[in-house]
């Protein structure tokens, strides 16, 4: 198949690497995501997705490597900085603060204000109209999130990503908790934001989920790009390049290994 | 409509029942408080009369204001022990600037409460840019303070001030005319009614659940009562001390700073989830920092109180139990050691349970050290509520 012509991506990730101690959780990444593209991440546990979410996040300085925002290098120091420049996302760990209701976490750090006070009825307005949007059973959107079950949490985090519409979107483990309905919903979410020309990049480990909406699937497999599929490879094939059954091509192979 | 909507906060008895079960409503202590005055009142009338609750409330406002200093710090998870040693810096700087220095009154008021302003500054960059735990360095700034206000105080140890200067004598005779109570109740239960029905208008064109028209009735006329019971009643003595009034005056504006205003949002997430709210994309810092400043300012202001109130600085002003007592009234008033929960109003409540407590106690004969093991006894039982509560919310 010969190179189609493909657009300058929006965000990319050249040569990034981190390491938490004596662990590698990145080593040397490239990563490229484009406008109307959903970039799926995979691996095992420990491959070093989160990290590399974190990266695109602000929540992460790389050691090394650079990301670039429309081709040209951003500093991504703190989620409020990766924010501010369009990148939104959703931790794994969902990064809500529990004591808070669903407004307040929806919201948080980015409140809408009425003078110097808060419009509560702005964002109580915002907050139904951004849940329904996810097909959300949230009883009362000024329920602490608390007393909220493992779903209805994790719509709650993905609903904040979506807020002012960011340019790229990176979810990390978005399904993780959800029921099959409420994956359905998200995952259809993913491909209506690709629609809308917003670029995507979504973390997982069950590559089962990534087939039906991913343009590419990159294979973190400790900490490196073990390999690129496109988005219809087989499940077997993803399986085995996750687990690293099957030698990757050329460059990754040996260092992988170590 | 009568019955309260879902999701409106305070609507109908079973979500009355859920906050109280949750900690964030401050209706159990408000009847723990009136319980106290009912049970000292029987035991001794004397406690009851007006000119008493009128020296209750003025002994309440100095600890009371540095109590609401130890609110902020607590709701963004942090703590300050110094804020007695502050205050009693505070209250040397003035009585050194504006006797021994021969400056106007104001200007030393003005440095006392800069001085509370840089000692924030430092704790919050010792918090938030080393990581220092705040218990340990302000357990070092207490007693750094208290050597400062020793070395200020010089060699004399006490200064007076002057009895004639409008700032002691505002602070110990100054009373509001009972005209301009009166109005300001009127002017503020105006208000709170408009802000009810405006915010009530626009979440019903909003289509969004909004308070019934009982219920914004039933608050004003609730805020209405409170507020002429209190003027009435001790202005059947000599009524409502200026630093009473600057004391509830800022107890509102740090509570509506505390809801309604981004900031406020921040020190909650951030006390509540530190690493959340800074995910969330909360300035952490910032927010941190601020916190230690607004303590410290208002332990020196309270310092200030104190001083003018005893018309003089020693080295005992700010000394003993003053931080603890304001630390202790924070948590009695219900906001949580833990960080994140609580309100501005629970340094008013929890500084009126304790000094209701040792005013009582002291009305009877009874000596300090059985006052110091009640209000111990009663320390202890409100850290064992907070206990349960955020036991049970974790589950
Ligand atoms: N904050 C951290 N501190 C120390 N080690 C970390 C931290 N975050 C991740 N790691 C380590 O980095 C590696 C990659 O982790 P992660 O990116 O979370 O993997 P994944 O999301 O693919 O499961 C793991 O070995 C993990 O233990
Ligand atoms: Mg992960």
């Amino acid at each position: 198949m010969s190179e189609p012509l493909l657009p300058a991506p929006l965000l990319s990730v050249r040569g990034v690497s981190k390491r938490f101690g004596g662990v590698r959780a990145l080593v040397d990444v490239d990563v490229d995501v484009r406008e109307h593209e959903v970039l799926a991440v995979v691996g095992d546990n420990g491959a070093g997705k989160s990290t590399l979410a974190g990266v695109l996040a602000g929540a992460h300085r790389p050691d090394a490597g650079e990301v670039l925002l429309d081709g040209r290098p951003v500093v991504l120091d703190s989620p409020a900085a990766a924010r501010a420049l369009g990148i939104a996302a959703v931790f794994q760990e969902l990064a809500l603060v529990d004591d808070l209701d669903v407004v307040e976490n929806l919201f948080l750090g980015h409140e809408t204000l009425r003078g110097p006070l808060l419009d509560e009825v702005a964002m109580e307005r915002e907050a139904w109209r951004l849940l329904d949007q996810l097909a959300a059973s949230v009883p009362s959107v000024r329920d602490p999130v608390r007393t909220l079950s493992g779903g209805q949490r994790q719509v709650v985090a993905v609903a904040r990503a979506l807020l002012g519409s960011p340019r790229v979107v990176v979810l990390d483990e978005p399904t993780a908790s959800l029921g099959v309905r409420q994956t359905a919903e998200v995952l259809n979410l993913i491909l209506r934001l690709r629609e809308r020309g917003h670029a995507v990049v979504l973390v997982s480990h069950q590559a089962g989920d990534l087939q039906a909406v991913a343009d590419r699937i990159v294979v973190l497999r400790l900490g490196r790009v073990h390999d690129v599929f496109d988005g219809d490879a087989s499940y077997e094939d993803l399986l085995a390049a996750m687990t690293g059954a099957v030698r990757p091509s050329a460059r990754t192979s040996r260092e992988a290994r170590r | 409509m009568t019955t309260a909507p879902a999701g409106l906060p305070g609507a109908g008895l079973p979500a009355v029942w859920q906050r109280v079960r949750g900690g964030s409503s401050l209706l159990p202590i408000v009847a723990a408080l009136v319980g106290i005055w009912l049970v000292l009142g029987a035991v001794d009338p004397a406690f009851l009369a007006p000119e008493n609750l009128v020296n209750l409330t003025l002994q309440s406002a100095p600890v009371g204001v540095i109590a609401l200093g130890v609110v902020l710090v607590l709701l963004v998870g942090q703590i300050d022990l110094s804020v007695g040693s502050l205050s009693g810096v505070a209250a040397a700087v003035v009585a050194v600037g504006s006797v021994t220095l021969g400056w106007p009154v104001a200007l030393a008021i003005l440095a006392a409460l800069v001085c509370g302003v840089v000692v924030g500054l430092g704790y919050g960059v010792l918090s938030t840019r080393l990581g220092l735990p705040s218990f340990v360095f302000t357990l070092a700034g207490l007693l750094f303070l208290a050597g400062v206000q020793l070395r200020v105080l010089g060699p004399l140890g006490s200064i007076n001030l002057p009895f004639e200067s409008w700032f002691v004598r505002s602070v110990q005779q100054g009373f509001l005319p009972t005209p301009v109570a009166w109005g300001l109740v009127v002017a503020i239960v105006a208000a709170y009614a408009a802000v009810q029905v405006t915010a009530r208008a626009r979440r019903r064109r909003a289509d969004l659940p909004a308070a019934g028209v009982g219920q914004v009735v039933l608050r004003t006329a609730g805020l209405a009562a409170v507020l002429s019971v209190v003027v009435a009643y001790l202005g059947a003595a000599r009524g409502i001390g200026y630093s009473v009034v600057l004391f509830a005056g800022l107890v509102v504006v740090a509570d509506v700073l505390l809801r309604r205003t981004r900031w406020g949002r921040s020190v909650r997430a951030v006390g509540g989830d530190r690493r959340a709210a800074m995910l969330a994309g909360v300035p952490v810092r910032r927010t941190v920092v601020l916190c230690f400043v607004a303590c410290s300012t208002l332990a020196a202001l309270g310092g200030v109180l104190a001083a003018g109130r005893l018309g003089a600085a020693n080295q005992g002003t700010g000394g003993a139990d003053t931080y603890l007592v304001a630390i202790a009234a924070a948590v009695i008033g219900g906001t949580s050691l833990f960080g994140g929960r609580g309100s501005a109003w629970s340094a008013v409540l929890g500084v009126l349970v304790i000094q209701s407590i040792a005013n009582g106690l002291t009305l009877m004969n009874v000596d300090q050290a059985a006052r110091y093991m009640v209000t111990g006894a009663v320390l202890l039982l409100a850290i064992i509520i907070d206990m349960l509560v955020r036991k049970r919310r974790e589950v």
